[in-house]
């Protein structure tokens, strides 16, 4: 495996809320707390929960347009965190990103072509740039005149193509992909997420795929990690993590996806752990495990202690109770 | 697994660039802003041709003093014999390039404040906003009259003044046009492609703000020429000498019942030009604003 190519430590994010004439800080949203991830080179990795979960925040603070308030951010062994102004530019080189809404995330009044030419004149290509600007759109399967195409003569999908060629121009080892297909259409999503397929074998790449939907997400990442209020609930193997949920707040994440051919039967009998209530306030999350408010199994334990992620098997990881054996357990039968 | 097959199909008949600009459609279907257009030329025309048309120098005193509108003075003369429309020509030069060189001025003064507020916010923005807000506090013409008292009088005195007066407005529409520009994901895109600060707000920020801080222009240049006008009313204004707008009707305000054309044809001058650039500006205004659309 050797050193992973993004490693997140302990990080989380704190937004201060200031009122009145001094702007003294009267609160602070809590949008990530203290998140560990590390991606292999070569692997997609999702990252789930429900909007407010801090996967969006997340996504921005490894790609540095956010401060982290503690922690660290880790690319191919250096550390990343306190970098900035040209320090951080062989970063911006080797990580890329995609970006949700293909509507504003190209400049309105930049061609294609001018959208595609302009990071490679300011990262200095060596080599003619109209000839990679026109194998850039032929990746992205899109044909050499749409360098002269402004993005509201594109439709959604041509313009998300123009967003990743954009996004491959220099060549990244690491593309975070923020919703990158959620704001498209079911049948051009699924034209996206084949060519992001493509493009990962192709160029080896490592992609930080953020999305809500499940489907989506299972089917592109060979790892998941679920995330709750700002904190990682579960880690697995995508498969694993689909076939075998250990966190109750999974469980009712993968129970919540329509399946597209019910069975009557077994409809019927299917237990509905469809989760009760709205995700609590950032600004004041609950004591103990965050989810223990719409948990159907919450004990006594989970208001008073944080439970931590424990491995359940090799490569899975939860943060529960009532999943993972308890650490006093664990120092009783050992201390024996 | 997937193959290249993933292609949508692209529709043959995509918009190559339209051929026909917004700009022109707009204004081709506008009649207040091709009167506008019409009116604001005839006058440029005569500013650049005042020393070749103008039948009388406009300094030159005659012994028909206040002589009404006739064959040999066309809009008359004033209490001096000084043929009017002669003046109004040459004044056309003054008050057209005090508009345009104060609007230049305060915009592109207003225009970096307001950026620079915008885009960094924080303490920058703190200050630069405070001594807006202090500008905004006093009416405009105030401040320019103060300036010019301070100063002194003379044309250049009075574009600086009238430019510092009307500073504010750029930069307040600069500010929110950043401030929500600034959220956009293309300049997210912008900074995680490494870009500088200035590349991102000359590039990418600006040129999408540009659509109502170009309409504001049009509205302060026919303020500044009125603005001008004012000034020189009030003796404010360019030196005496200078056959300027404002001077002109100030100097005939006295013989207004005696001479009505004394009145009467600076102030049409001035409605006629305002009017035409108001008329351009709000043409403009149709023709910017939709930023995704084709008409």
């Amino acid at each position: 495996m050797g050193t992973p190519l993004l490693r997140i430590e302990d990080v989380s994010v704190h937004f201060p809320v200031r009122k009145g004439l001094l702007q003294r800080q009267v609160a602070e949203v809590r949008a990530v707390e203290k998140v560990t991830l590390a991606l292999q080179k070569g692997e997609a990795f999702g990252l789930v929960g429900e909007s407010g979960c801090g996967k969006t925040t997340l996504a921005r603070t490894v790609l540095r347009l956010i401060d982290p308030t503690e922690g660290e951010i880790w690319f191919d062994g250096q550390n990343i965190t306190s970098l900035s102004g040209n320090a951080l530019f062989p970063y911006r080189e080797r990580v890329a990103a995609i970006f949700q809404d293909p509507f504003s995330s190209l400049n309105p009044r930049q061609k294609a072509g001018r959208i595609l030419s302009e990071v490679l004149q300011v990262h200095r290509y060596k080599g003619d740039i109209r000839t990679r600007v026109e194998e850039l759109l032929n990746i992205c399967g899109l044909p050499p005149r749409f360098v002269d195409l402004y993005p509201h003569q594109m439709s959604g999908g041509q313009r998300q193509r123009v967003g990743i060629a954009r996004a491959l121009a220099l060549e990244p080892e690491l593309i975070v992909c923020d919703e990158a297909v959620s704001a498209l259409d079911v049948s051009i999503q699924a034209q996206i997420i084949n060519l992001l397929e493509d493009l990962r074998v192709k160029l080896n790449l490592t992609y930080l795929f953020i999305g809500h939907d499940l489907s989506v997400v299972r089917h592109l990442c060979d790892r998941v990690a679920v995330m709750y209020l700002g904190r990682v609930m579960e880690t697995a193997g995508s498969e694993e993590l689909f076939a075998n949920p250990q966190h109750p707040y999974t469980r009712a994440l993968i129970d919540a996806v329509p399946d597209p051919d019910p069975d009557p039967l077994a409809e019927a009998t299917r237990a509905h752990s469809s989760l009760g209530g709205e995700i609590p306030s950032p600004l004041n999350p609950p004591s103990g495990c965050v989810f223990h408010t719409r948990c159907p199994i919450a004990m006594e334990r989970c208001t008073a202690e944080i439970p931590p992620l424990e491995s359940v098997t090799k490569a899975h990881e939860a943060a529960c109770f009532a999943t993972t054996p308890t650490t006093e357990t664990t120092t009783t039968t050992n201390g024996r | 697994m997937m193959t290249d097959a993933t292609l949508e199909p692209i529709p043959a008949d995509i918009p190559q660039a339209p051929k026909r600009s917004r700009m022109r459609s707009v204004f081709s279907k506008d009649r207040k802003a091709q009167f506008g257009i019409i009116v604001l030329g005839l006058f440029i025309l005569g500013a650049l041709l005042a020393p070749l048309i103008a039948p009388y120098d406009p300094n030159e005193m005659t012994l028909d003093m206040m002589g009404s509108p006739s064959g040999e003075h066309i809009l008359g003369t004033d209490d001096l014999g000084r043929d009017l429309f002669s003046r109004i020509l040459w004044g056309t030069q003054i008050s057209l390039f005090v508009g345009v060189a104060t609007v230049a001025i305060s915009l592109f003064f207003g225009v970096l404040l307001g950026v620079l507020a915008g885009y960094y916010g924080g303490w920058i923005d703190m200050i630069i906003m405070r001594y807006i807000d202090l500008q905004w506090a006093f009416p405009n013409f105030i401040i320019a009259v103060y300036l010019v008292a301070v100063f002194g009088t003379g044309l250049l005195n009075v574009i600086v003044a009238i430019a510092l007066a009307f500073l504010d407005d750029f930069a307040r529409i600069a500010r929110s046009m950043v401030l929500t520009l600034k959220e956009e994901q293309f300049v997210d895109a912008a900074r995680v492609q490494g870009f500088s600060d200035i590349r991102i707000m000359v590039f990418h920020i600006l040129p999408n703000a540009m659509a109502p801080i170009i309409v504001q222009a049009t509205v302060s240049v026919s303020y500044a020429i009125l603005g001008e006008a004012s000034l020189s009313f009030l003796g404010l204004g360019v030196s005496a000498d200078t056959p300027t707008w404002g001077l002109i009707l100030a100097d005939g305000r006295s013989f207004i019942s005696q001479a009505w054309w004394l009145g009467v044809y600076p102030g049409l001058a001035i409605m006629l030009v305002v009017l035409s650039i108001n008329f351009i500006g709000d043409a403009l205004r149709d023709a910017l604003d939709v930023r995704d659309a084709d008409i």
